[in-house]
């Protein structure tokens, strides 16, 4: 059995953190575009927001539909719940940034394109990484929904738990989910901690 | 059998899923209510207990649904009452972090003010911190609707009924009308409840604080 765990557990990593990695990329290129294209910013913010509105099982189901049953459809529904954390922290580090070293930036004959790599997000990192971790945590605990739409992870023991009526069962795969999800939370604050400190 | 068809037909079934949904979100966030605005309240005169507490709701939220329904299918068994307490349990966090927050934040110099004029604790409270905390405390109730609307959809597993069932149903059977027949009504609830409870922010914002929406 701890043969399984241990696979549940790797398999859940795997599939949380290809999802939080496409949602990332994603999500950052979306929050770079909603600062550059002012009218587009409220339409983005908004997509994002309704993705997250939807029941996580409502939007699983309706991907189904779509990719069928496995990993895959998982993926894509986490990155599409991911979304939002990303696009709104890195749109909004980016608006944040003081408008006197954004006019510094361009006094020195920056391009847009350098004064985006090399002040803007740099200055807004911490937020854009606070975001990622926000879309990670919650990540972990909606992966666990993957058993019912036939992706993997640690879902499968907990729903085999709920079938047999096993606690304890249900207690092995919850157990890492929730320290996972404990972990992460607190080693990225500390990492935020160390950004923020670093860009001021 | 197209879709419109398979939703004439089964009209019924539909709409007692979406009551029985709207039932469920209902209860748990009124209960949500109930506990967490006094417990929030509590916390602002206890700042001492305040982390240990908060600490502790924000573990149980990190708690998947599946698992808490898991745990109320075994302890307590199947049907509404297992799920309504464990969306309650779900419902508690974001009130609760938002009614301590809005008060803790409400401005020195309005409470001082207050006690200056001879308001007493109660007083203060009711006349001056709950008004001004009063969008942050909605804004806390707007993100638990959405969230019980979204878990809601799972306790059809534990036999609590509800727009789940319909999904549950089409995913076990592969049949993508059922999927769509309790995808899209949920997805919709939790888009109007979301609409519906942001405007509340709006009026119950006291008009001396009002400004232009950021």
């Amino acid at each position: 059995m701890s043969g399984a765990l241990l696979e549940g557990i790797l398999e859940h990593m795997a599939i949380v953190s290809i999802a939080v990695l496409i949602s990332s990329v994603l999500g950052i290129i979306m929050g770079i575009i909603a600062y550059w294209v002012r009218f587009l910013d409220s339409v983005i913010l908004w997509v994002s927001e309704v993705l997250q509105t939807i029941p996580s099982l409502a939007l699983l189901a309706l991907l189904m539909i779509i990719f069928g049953l496995g990993d895959i459809t998982m993926i894509v529904g986490l990155v599409l719940y991911a979304l939002l954390p990303i696009v709104r922290n890195t749109y909004t580090g980016l608006k944040n940034v003081s408008p006197h070293l954004k006019d510094a930036a361009r006094g020195m004959g920056m391009s847009k394109m350098q004064r985006l790599f090399k002040v803007e997000i740099p200055l807004s990192f911490p937020l854009i990484f606070s975001g990622i971790k926000i879309a990670l945590v919650n990540s972990l605990s909606v992966a666990v929904m993957g058993v019912l739409i036939g992706a993997n992870g640690l879902g499968t023991i907990i729903y085999c738990g709920i079938q047999s009526r096993n606690m304890m069962n249900i207690l092995m795969g919850a157990i890492p989910v929730v320290i996972m999800a404990l972990v992460f939370d607190f080693g990225m604050s500390k990492i935020e901690k160390k950004l923020i400190k670093r860009t001021k | 059998m197209s879709f419109t068809e398979f939703v004439s037909k089964n009209y019924n079934e539909i709409l007692k899923s979406l009551v029985r949904h709207i039932e469920l979100v209902g209860i748990s966030i009124l209960i949500g209510i109930l506990i967490s605005i006094p417990l929030g309240i509590f916390l602002t005169r206890h700042k001492r207990v305040a982390g240990p507490v908060l600490a502790l709701a924000g573990t149980i939220q990190t708690i998947p649904g599946l698992v808490m329904l898991g745990f109320a299918l075994v302890l307590i068994g199947i049907g509404m009452l297992p799920a309504i307490i464990v969306l309650t349990l779900y419902a508690i966090l974001p009130i609760l972090r938002n009614t301590y927050t809005g008060i803790t934040e409400v401005d020195k110099s309005y409470t001082e003010a207050s006690r200056g004029i001879g308001m007493t604790n109660m007083q203060t409270l009711f006349k001056v911190e709950i008004p001004i905390a009063l969008p942050t405390i909605i804004t806390g109730i707007r993100l638990s609707t959405v969230y019980i609307v979204s878990w809601a959809t799972l306790a059809g597993l534990i036999g609590a009924g509800g727009l789940g069932d319909l999904i549950w149903t089409g995913l076990s059977t592969y049949n993508t009308k059922y999927i769509l027949a309790g995808a899209v009504p949920s997805a919709i609830l939790a888009f109007i409840l979301n609409g519906l409870i942001g405007l509340l922010e709006r009026i119950l914002t006291p008009r001396g604080l009002r400004r232009s929406r950021i």
